[in-house]
């Protein structure tokens, strides 16, 4: 049986992808991706984790991460949509209201 | 029939060399397909795991439903080029923190061991099977079954909202 420890070290590194992904890129769909890598990671966790302790609760708690995913994607490229519309852009750096 | 290990090897690759991809491809569309890669890696390694149903959901939800809608966007948004990526001044600072983020993960982790505790009469060890998993859904996690199902209703209703072609913007 593979270790737990290989597949928490697996998520590690998909988490720390999508955390460069979001860092590095400007292109907010690729950054959107990036935030799915994240996500997948932790279902990783949960569903390695719960392998031997409890597993359809595992499976349950990676559903509504699922279901959590779902509902960032549909409101963010809602939001992608919007600004594109106002800034003809999707690079993150070119939406700077805020900034003084 | 493979071994655990083996198909754990196979998988994790997968996953892996798609989320490298995901991250390094100047191309939205390129980035996206790679990215099913990934989560067709990762519902490998649910398989593996001995959780079929979320493998299948996954396939379904994330390679299926949430990559169409990636897709669809790149498409709607017709960027004629790949909108230029300036250097970032934060691309060492960021690859730091992936890093950091990865051994502050890791370490704990690699440390803790295998997570394995009794099963009591409370909490019986049931194997994840759609039955099982629907059991636990419709009675222990009931609350937050409902809670999920409104929060996808909030975020449906926002997206409509945001996406809505409204007067103002119109001109631009």
């Amino acid at each position: 049986m593979v270790p737990q420890a290989w597949y928490f070290l697996l998520s590690a590194l998909l988490f720390g992808l999508g955390v460069a992904g979001f860092a590095a890129r400007r292109n907010t769909l690729v950054m959107f991706m990036s935030v799915e890598l994240m996500l997948n990671a932790a279902n990783l966790v949960f569903i390695a984790g719960a392998r031997d302790y409890l597993p359809a609760r595992g499976s349950a708690c990676a559903l509504f991460v699922i279901a959590v995913a779902a509902a960032e994607v549909a409101v963010g490229l809602a939001l992608v949509l919007a600004i594109f519309r106002l800034k003809k852009s999707v690079v993150a750096d070119d939406v700077r209201e805020l900034r003084a | 029939m493979l071994s655990e290990t083996t198909a754990f090897l196979i998988f994790s690759a997968i996953a892996l060399v798609g989320a490298v991809q995901v991250v390094t491809r100047r191309n939205p569309v390129h980035a996206a397909l790679w990215l099913v890669g990934a989560f067709l890696g990762v519902a490998g390694l649910f398989l593996t795991l001995g959780a079929g149903l979320l493998g299948a959901i996954q396939v379904m939800v994330y390679a299926g439903a949430i990559m169409v809608l990636f897709l669809f966007v790149i498409l709607l948004l017709n960027l004629d080029a790949t909108p230029y990526e300036g250097l970032s001044v934060a691309r060492g600072a960021s690859l730091f923190v992936a890093a950091a983020t990865v051994a502050l993960i890791a370490v704990p982790f690699a440390q803790a061991g295998e997570l394995k505790a009794a099963a009591t009469a409370d909490a019986p060890d049931l194997p994840a099977t759609a039955g099982n998993v629907a059991n636990v859904l419709f009675t222990q996690y009931a609350l937050p079954f409902e809670v999920v199902s409104l929060l996808l209703l909030i975020a449906m209703v926002g997206a409509i909202h945001l996406a809505r072609r409204t007067r103002r913007d119109e001109p631009v």
